[in-house]
This record gives structure tokens, sequence and C-alpha cells, in this order.
């Protein structure tokens, strides 16, 4: 009888000595739950705890309080070698003394498989990474690509409960990472083991996983699917490191069940969007608009749509313009010196240059009320 | 395509200048000439004086006479030195695998200390050689002789009843020889284990290894390179040594060294001891040969 989560964190806390004396939190407080099954990344930048917290998973680091559970087992200080989970590190650390086949076979000596067993499992795991006739090649005499597949077959080829990859793709060129990433996220599908993967390429986050954990500071602020934390961040941090985005300051004004009212302090207008946690009038905020959430309206050509009441209105100048194909990147200088990007799409194919904008025409910026955010600065 | 104009220069003289600049090998050649020299003079000349010395026989008075006398090397099978060859050859064996069994753990622990631990214990570990060895050797006569620091320790702890007498064995030889040699198994094998990288033992253990079976698997491997090194540095020198026997083994052990050094210091056979320098030389090859390639399985990692 499988427990209900492959690995979960109940309050999880690293404290690391430093060199000169003192401490750092490398992950604090963090509790969360992985299914079976499930791709689940962490995404942050460096720094923010989300290599530590594999490690703890693995048994390289024990927390300093709190619990990792895995599989329904208490980990507490259960060495590496007898955790039911597997590594694929970011430098592969194959063992350079072995060819690929001793190598992939070494995980299976150890759980005292028999011979025809490893020969045979060892040969399906060259198969699934597509290198079946490498077995006899040391890992110098691959290329990078084929070095990740080998660690990779390492790892899964001893079945664990849980695979994880700690940045797995990060020395790979960006095509070739991009082709990986596919065929991780096919693979996992294939082998249906739960993958916990660490990246801080939110791209590739987004890509492959089932749920994200975003992490800053050694904190989760945000743990939810691709769509969850790119259209409904819960703070500025995730909407800042998720995708690109627009922030203008203010206080809430107004708070009714699904709209927030905004003062924006630079423009001295209130906007009104809707909000994510628990806000209070008062409260300062940060209003997030992403670039092609944008919609914009030429004042000159006298386009002015009405208003449904849906939407925010706000009056700008064009500063420069980009045009890169799928869209052109606009930058608006809102009064009050504030900025602002729009990303418009270029739906319609012209070589008619009034209908591209250019700088210092004069529009109007629609945001819709879902399209504008309001955020607390921080999840507390 | 034209054809090329028929070539209009004639058969060129050798020119030092030109070949250096349009021959390759002979650039290669003028810019390892410093080397060469070096080899030549240092290693090819007095190799190629001491072949022909041991060939050449001892006069009435100890010079050396241009006469052909292979009895040199005959003499070498006499059983007398065969015996020391033999035990030479144990004791230069002995010393580099107690060397390689004292040397290992001290390495180990250097490569996975912090850097400053580290730093502080590589510059102990070359302190002794900032005073001169037979200074070393003769402060080993001082702690082994009968009553001496060792005797007064171990009988203050009343460990040891009497003197144990080691000055003057086989026992105090094979010690001040480890005691020479074990910085030269030491430092090869520190390099080489310091080269393990610790993600390497992650693997292994997240792959199931405990310690020990990752030890053996991937570390004692991984050290190979390192196990070669310190063995030749150790072995080679071993064989020739003579100062640690002459002090501290007194008249009842005799290596071949001694049997060399005497031969041209005290006997003034030159030619005999250039004999017995060939024979010790070659001897030491075949068996660092043989070694090495025994353990040749860790040739690829010699980078």
């Amino acid at each position: 009888m499988k427990s209900d989560f492959a690995v979960e964190f109940h309050d999880v806390v690293k404290v690391f000595p430093t060199p000169e004396g003192s401490t750092v939190t490398a992950v604090d407080h963090v509790s969360l739950e992985i299914k079976h099954g499930e791709f689940f990344s962490f995404l942050g930048p460096s720094g923010c705890g989300k290599t530590t917290s594999l490690r703890m998973m693995a048994g390289f680091e024990w927390p300093t309080s709190g619990e990792v559970v895995i599989d329904g087992k208490t980990m507490g200080r259960i060495p590496p070698y007898l955790r039911p989970v597997n590594t694929v590190f970011q430098s592969y650390a194959l063992f350079q003394h072995m060819n690929v086949f001793q190598n992939i076979a070494f995980g299976l000596e150890m759980e005292k498989v028999p011979k025809p067993e490893i020969n045979r499992r060892v040969g399906e795991a060259l198969e699934m990474v597509k290198l079946g006739s490498m077995g006899r090649r040391t890992p110098k005499q691959l290329s990078g690509g084929q070095q990740q597949r080998i660690a990779l077959a390492r790892a899964l080829v001893k079945r664990p409960e849980v695979l994880l990859l700690d940045e797995p793709l990060g020395a790979l060129d960006l095509k070739l990472r991009k082709e990986m990433q596919l065929e991780l996220k096919a693979l996992q599908e294939q082998v249906g083991i739960t993958f916990i993967y660490v990246t801080h390429d939110q791209e590739e986050a987004l890509t492959m996983s089932n749920r994200i954990a975003v992490m800053s500071k050694g904190r989760a602020l945000q743990i939810g699917g691709a769509v969850e934390i790119y259209e409904r961040p819960n703070c500025r941090f995730v909407a800042d490191f998720i995708g690109e985005t627009n922030f203008m300051t203010g206080t809430v004004k107004a708070l009714t069940k699904d709209r927030v009212t905004v003062l924006l302090s630079a423009l001295n207008q209130e906007i009104t969007g809707i909000g994510s946690g628990a806000l209070s009038v008062g409260q300062a905020v940060a209003v997030s608009i992403r670039p092609e959430k944008v919609r914009l309206v030429d004042e000159d050509k006298k386009k002015v749509k009405e208003l449904h009441g849906t939407e925010n209105l706000l009056h700008g100048k064009v500063v420069t313009t980009a045009y890169i194909g799928s869209d052109t990147r606009v930058v608006l200088d809102l009064s009050g010196g504030l900025r602002m990007r729009a990303w418009e799409q270029n739906a319609i194919s012209t070589l008619d240059p009034e209908a591209y904008y250019s700088a210092g025409d004069a529009v109007q910026i629609y945001i819709p009320v879902e399209n504008t955010l309001v955020l607390p600065e921080d999840v507390s | 395509m034209t054809t090329a104009p028929a070539s209009e220069a004639p058969a060129k003289k050798f020119s030092l200048g030109r070949s250096l600049r349009e021959n390759r090998v002979a650039q290669g050649l003028f810019l390892i000439s410093p080397a060469n020299i070096y080899l030549f003079v240092l290693i090819v000349i007095p190799l190629l004086m001491v072949t022909v010395l041991s060939f050449l026989s001892r006069g009435e008075y100890g010079q050396v006479v241009f006469k052909f006398n292979p009895d040199n090397y005959a003499r070498l099978f006499d059983a007398i030195y065969g015996k020391i060859m033999i035990f030479s050859l144990g004791v230069g064996v002995g010393t580099t695998v107690l060397c390689l069994l004292l040397g290992y753990p001290v390495a180990y622990y250097l490569a996975r200390a912090s850097a400053r631990t580290r730093s502080l214990l590589l510059f102990l570990i070359l302190l002794p050689f900032w005073t001169n060895f037979i200074i070393r050797i003769y402060a080993w006569m001082m702690i082994l002789r009968s009553g001496g620091f060792l005797d007064s320790i171990l009988m203050g702890m009343h460990i040891t009843r009497g003197p144990l007498d080691l000055l003057y064995t086989p026992t105090a030889v094979m010690i001040g020889m480890v005691y020479e040699f074990l910085p030269f198994m030491v430092l090869p094998l520190y390099t080489s284990l310091e080269k393990v990288e610790n993600s390497l033992l992650e693997a292994a253990a997240d792959l199931g290894a405990p310690p020990w079976k990752a030890f053996l698997r991937v570390t004692l491997p991984l050290s190979v390179p390192g196990m070669i090194a310190g063995t030749i540095l150790t072995f080679i020198p071993a064989m020739g040594m003579f100062v640690v026997s002459n002090l501290l083994g007194g008249a009842k052990t005799i290596l071949i060294g001694n049997v060399i050094q005497n031969q041209f210091l005290t006997a003034r056979d030159w030619p005999f001891g250039a004999a017995a320098s060939m024979v010790l030389m070659l001897l030491t090859m075949v068996f660092t040969l043989y070694y090495t390639r025994k353990a040749g399985f860790g040739e690829e990692l010699l980078v």
C-alpha cells in the first residue's frame, strides 16, 4: 500500500554555518507535498535553497529541524545509500574509471542483483536513453548530452521511488536543452516515476512540470501549476521571477469580494484588479500587469473604445518600439515618469507603417481587470 | 587551372636559417635542444661511462686499467652478493609497501581536510626536508639506540622491561627507510586523492554504496595513478639507498647500495662497483616495468 505522497516536507529548516562563524538559513520552514508520479520542480534563483531541498531528500544533508518524509517513511538521518531515491547530478558525477555499462550497473551491483538481470536491465536502460551501442565507451568518449543520458540511465535503472534531478540540463547548449526537456518529460510519463527537478530556468520548469515550487531566500513562496503561478502569482517576487511584468506601486483603497481598487502612487489614479492573499485597506501593494496583456488604442486615430467597466484605462506616449516578428514591443511613458512595456501581437500581416506604433504616438492603454494583479510585496 | 610554372629554384644548399624557417621537424628539434643537451650531458654520458667502466679491470693500486674484463659481472653471481641483492630487494619492496600502507591514510586525510588544516599539514610533511638528511638519520640513531629516547619512553611507561636494542638491526633500517621515503609516497597519493570529487562519492552513496564500498569501488581505483607514482618514487631510490643502512644497520645489514659505495670508496674497485651499479639498475628497471605493467589499468588516468 503506497502512502499518499511520494515526498513530504514538514516545516523543514536547514541552517548552515558559514566560515566566518555566523549561520545562513538555506531552507526556511518549507512544507510541501509531492504526489506520486508527479513532475515537480523547484524553481528559483541561485541561493534560494532549491538544491539544498533536493539534497535533503537524497540524504546528503539532514534538516536542522522538521521532517522529510519519503513514501510515508520519515527519513530522519537515514543515509543516502538506504533511501529509495536516486539523483541525477548537475555535474553528472560519472565514474571515469568505469565504462558506460559499468557505470549503470554500479547501483544494481550494490543491490546484489543477479548478473543476468543486471545485464538485461542495463541493456534496457541504455535503450531507454537511446544509447544502446555505447556500453563499452568510457564517459570521456561521450558528448555532454550523452553523458547526461548515462547519468539519467544510471539513476533510473535502480527504479527509484523518486528521481531527483539537480539542474541536469544546465551544462548543455540551448538546442540540446530544449530537446532534452521534451525527452525528459516523455520519459517521466513513460516510466511513471516521481521526478523532482531543480532549475533556475523558468521556461524549463514551465515546460516540464505538473507543479512548481517557486523559491526565494529559503522559502517556498508559491506552489502550483504553470498556469497558476504565471496567471495568479501570489506575491511580487513570483510575478517578477516568472515571465516579464510591469509593476506599479500603490495602496489599497477599497476591497470587495473579488475586486481590489488601488490608488497608484505615481499616477494618483485608481486602478481595479484582482487581489491575491489577504489584503487590507491602506496596505502598500504592487500592481503587476504582464506586457502581453496590455491593449493599446491609438488616440490620434480616434479609435477610442467604450469602456465596459471591466477595464482600466490609462494614458501614455510611445517612447520606443521594437518589431520582433511575432509582436512589437512597445515602451510607454505614462504620466508621472512611469514606464510600461506592452507587447502588441502582430496578428495582421501588413507592410503599412501606419499599422504599427512608433515613438511619439499618444495611446490609450486598456488593461482588463482580470489582467491587473494586486500583489502583496511578500507572502507572510 | 593553369599548371604551376616550372620551378627555377636550383638545388637548395643546406642552410640552418632556412630549415628553421620552413622545416617543422627542424624547428621542433631546435626548440627542445636545451632539454636534449641536458639529458645527454647529465644522463647519457655518465651512463655510458659507468657501462664502459663496468667492463674494465682494477689495477694493483686501485686504479682503472683499460683491459676488457667481464669477470666483474661473474663475481656478482657469488652467493654472498645474491643474498645481498635479494635482501635489498626485500628492503626496497618492504619500504614501499609500508610507505603505501602508512601514507595512504595520511594522504586521504590531507585530501579531505579543510584548506587551512591541509596547508598546515603539507607544511609539516615538508618540514623535515629543511634539515640535512644525514642529520635526521643521526637523530634516529639517538632515538633507537639502547637506552635511547624510544627505550626510555617505553620503559618509563612500563611497556617494555629492558632496552629493545633496535639500533644496528634490519628493523632500524626499515624504520629509517620508511621515515625517509614516506613524504615521497604521501605527496603523489594526496594529489590523486584530492582530484576525487566529492560528487563521485555522493553518487556512489546515492546508488546504494555504503562508505566502505564507495571507497573500494571509487576512491581506491581513482587513486591508482598516485599509488603508481608514489611507489616508483619510493622504490627506485630505496633500492639504491646506502646511508640509512650504513648508519642504522651497522655491519650486519648490508644493502646493494653499501656494496657499491664500498667498492668505490673503500675497496677502490671501480669496475666492480660499476658492474654492481649496472645490475642494480637493471633489477630496479625490471621490477618497475613489471609493476607498472601490472598496475597499468590506471594508465589512462595518468594525466
